[in-house]
């Protein structure tokens, strides 16, 4: 009976710490909600027309959802990268950050989740996919698997850090009797969920561009260098902000992850050209599009010679120790790896797979406004979900909000 | 599974149920719908029937009502199935203003939209729906529609077989297509591609136009048409999430498409481009809409589900060959019974040089080519 009126207070309390801020906040939130609205009527709009209102085809049958979906994945798995050192090797540096981290991966998760609704042709019909009164293809769809553990480490990240902040609000210390094995629980369906999403491609043998055995450890290595750096932007900006204290030793601490799996992600990424091309197959007819493009089909040239650059500059940079610790090159390097991998690993893998098609069909896919104004819509709403839970955490963390009894 | 076969794999043996423990698809665990177990002896169907209401037939009053052992699937069916009539008749008698045709229409709607996946119902519920949609269409359009159930007879299993050296492009076999399987017009859906192939290239795929609009046969040229292949080991069939897609008895792959939720996954499975999506909804002329329908053939699809080729299921187990193959003016194209050893299929098999495409993918696809 406590906790429940402890819970209630909690409720109140952070209801009350989201509603109010600065002006630059009111801001903020406006802007996102606005988002948020033009993103809903886009979706709408699709809804009563069906998909025939986004540019995919039947030739090129997924497009900028599934490539987000895809992508934001890798950000959630990445929230591991601190949970890790944190709990299970007890690293006090990461303790202010590990929050934010699991933050981030339950905004990201909520996102994926909204994408693979917006790409589904019957919404409507969706409970067919719900155990008990739908059915569940399990184990033969890798589609349930996704599932199952998208769903699973959205309750890990969800109650672990519920945990902690509710001990903290009542001014307790949280047991780690109680913490600790949810945590090393998540480290593994970290893994499991950039793993199952992988395999989601690689166990395709019609398309040959993703039925390749690198396909899921390059997932977890770009994951791991795109979403540490994504939470390196997003303390950089908290710091900036609030009065939450994040040290640079943390903030550089998590840099040094990022450098790591970008080399990884790069020598993966040369791996696999010099398979594409060095002895080039039928096979390697995706490569060559995405590369170089095809019999005058080149919409993802300038994209992916965006993307290489970009990686090659911020890994290179994020090598050298000096560098890296100047913030500010940094918070640069960041960026642009958080842009190339974006790119790489969106459209630059999902287009490519269906291209050419199955008879060597070239049809090219140009996502059209509203396919656009879904998507930016779905990242406005993973903005507004992260700034109310960091909002509300921050405020437990410094101990400014606390339980009155 | 036959081993003096060349194109291997495929069960051609006269009697199916010599072999029950095994399948075409070489698994005897079942899963790829091609197990029957209707075999069973009076004895073991005793036993079975006592040991589901055994208890039943002691107990009476509210006790057999209440005070049954079920499983899972028949507890939740059963629940579903109350629920529907309940919230129906709820939904339909509290209205007071709607008629009765209006009340019954609604109360369709509502069936529709919770019922199961077909492939889970039995005989009865088969009938029911397909009921409540000829029904619908009768309130709607004031039309009848002939809409059958029919499932898979035994010793069947479908395949076709295409003459590369006989067709001329003529494309009759894709217009008899959307005319016979009620394919979108608006977006022109076509189940069937033909490729226009130059002479000295081989099966250069690449090379192929799918899109031809001039005269042919054009010189320097040949024709290979593709469709779905009803493969006996379907990649398309395992990804599905909600088990939407399967394959029958007699080897047609097949969807719900009421019960789809658009995904698109066996689209990206599929490695023969067989599968169509439907990106609005689907438009027919009603005077053009053929009547003579199947619940998983050429009945009315909607907005975002899968559909593709069935074999005409509607004619093909009425005992008809598809619509593309009797539309075929030059006779390249083959189908029948391949379990059937008198079959026009069977004789091809096994005198000409047959091959499939994409073999190294394990599919197995029950469609082959072959040349004069």
């Amino acid at each position: 009976m406590r906790r429940l009126k402890v819970f209630k207070s909690l409720v109140r309390d952070s209801l009350d710490t989201t509603t109010q801020g600065s002006k630059k906040y009111h801001i903020w939130m406006a802007f996102l909600t606005f988002v948020m609205l033009v993103g809903m009527y886009c979706y709408s709009v699709q809804l009563e027309f069906g998909l025939s209102a986004t540019g995919m085809t039947d030739r090129v049958s997924w497009g900028l959802y599934i490539s987000n979906f895809t992508f934001l994945v890798g950000v959630a798995a990445a929230a591991v990268m601190l949970v890790m050192p944190t709990y299970v090797l007890k690293d006090i540096d990461f303790k202010q950050a590990v929050l934010i981290g699991e933050g981030l991966a339950v905004a990201a998760l909520i996102m994926c989740l909204a994408f693979v609704v917006a790409d589904m042709g019957g919404p409507s019909v969706l409970w067919h996919m719900l155990p008990g009164i739908g059915v569940f293809n399990f184990p033969a769809s890798m589609l349930t698997w996704d599932v199952i553990v998208l769903n699973g480490y959205l309750f890990l990240n969800i109650s672990i850090p519920f945990y902690i902040l509710f001990r903290r609000y009542q001014g307790k210390v949280p047991n780690p009797k109680i913490y600790v094995p949810g945590a090393i629980l998540s480290v593994f369906w970290a893994v499991a969920i950039h793993l199952v999403t992988a395999f989601l491609y690689q166990g395709l043998q019609a398309r040959p561009f993703w039925n390749n055995a690198l396909l899921g450890p390059r997932f977890l290595a770009s994951a791991f260098a795109a979403g540490p750096a994504l939470i390196i932007l997003v303390l950089a900006i908290i710091r900036n902000f609030t009065e939450f204290r994040i040290e640079d030793k943390t903030i550089k601490k998590i840099g040094m992850i990022v450098a790591v799996a970008a080399q990884i992600n790069l020598i993966m990424l040369v791996s696999e050209l010099f398979k594409e091309f060095y002895a080039p197959t039928h096979h390697s007819e995706s490569a060559y599009y995405l590369f170089f493009g095809l019999h005058g089909k080149t919409a993802l040239l300038p994209w992916i010679w965006t993307a290489i650059p970009l990686n090659v500059l911020a890994t290179v940079l994020l090598t050298f120790g000096k560098l890296r610790n100047n913030l500010k090159v940094l918070y640069f390097c960041c960026f642009i790896l958080f842009v190339a991998i974006w790119i790489e690993k969106g459209f630059g893998l999902i287009v490519p797979g269906f291209i050419p098609g199955p008879y060597g069909k070239i049809a090219e896919y140009t996502p059209t406004g509203i396919e656009m104004g879904v998507t930016l819509g779905i990242w406005a709403l993973g903005a507004f979900i992260f700034t109310i839970l960091a909002k509300t955490a921050i405020k437990i963390e410094t101990g400014k909000l606390k339980y009155r009894s | 599974m036959s081993s003096n076969k060349k194109w291997f794999s495929l069960n051609l043996s006269n009697s199916k149920t010599a072999s029950t423990s095994t399948c075409g698809c070489g698994k005897s665990s079942g899963g790829c719908g091609s197990h029957s177990d209707h075999q069973m002896s009076d004895h073991d169907f005793d036993t079975a029937v006592d040991a589901a209401i055994g208890d039943e037939r002691k107990k009476d009053g509210f006790d057999q009502v209440f005070d049954v052992q079920m499983d899972r699937r028949t507890a939740f069916r059963k629940l579903t199935a109350s629920l529907l009539i309940g919230a129906g008749a709820v939904s339909s008698s509290c209205s007071v203003v709607a008629d009765d045709e209006a009340k019954e229409k609604a109360q369709i709607d509502w069936e529709e939209q919770f019922k199961g996946n077909y492939k889970l119902m039995n005989d009865d519920e088969k009938k029911a729906t397909v009921d409540r949609l000829v029904r619908s269409y009768q309130i709607r359009k004031g039309k009848t529609l002939n809409m059958s159930s029919k499932d898979a007879e035994k010793d069947v299993l479908f395949g076709y077989a295409f003459n590369i050296s006989k067709c001329q492009g003529y494309m009759d076999c894709v217009s008899a297509c959307v005319e016979e399987n009620n394919q979108d017009r608006n977006s022109e859906m076509q189940y069937i591609r033909i490729h226009e192939m130059k002479d000295g290239k081989g099966f250069n795929f690449n090379e192929a136009d799918d899109n031809y609009y001039h005269e042919v046969p054009a010189e320097g040229h040949f024709y290979m048409g593709t469709q779905c292949f009803h493969c006996d080991n379907p990649p398309c069939v395992d990804v599905c999430p909600v088990q939407a897609t399967w394959r029958e008895d007699d080897g047609l792959v097949v969807i719900d498409y009421d019960w789809c939720v658009g995904c698109r996954y066996c689209m990206a499975a599929c490695p023969y481009d067989g599968r169509r999506f439907n990106w609005s909804t689907p438009k027919v002329p009603e005077a053009e809409i053929n009547k003579n329908q199947h619940y998983l053939g050429n009945r009315m699809r909607k907005k975002g589900v899968m559909e593709k080729c069935t074999f005409c299921v509607q004619r093909s187990r009425a005992g008809k060959n598809p619509a593309c193959v009797e539309a075929c003016p030059t006779g390249a194209r083959i189908f029948g019974n391949l379990l059937d050893p008198d079959s026009t299929i069977r004789w091809v098999l096994e005198n000409k040089k047959v091959f499939r495409l994409k073999e190294d993918l394990g599919t197995e696809p029950k469609f082959w080519y072959f040349m004069d």
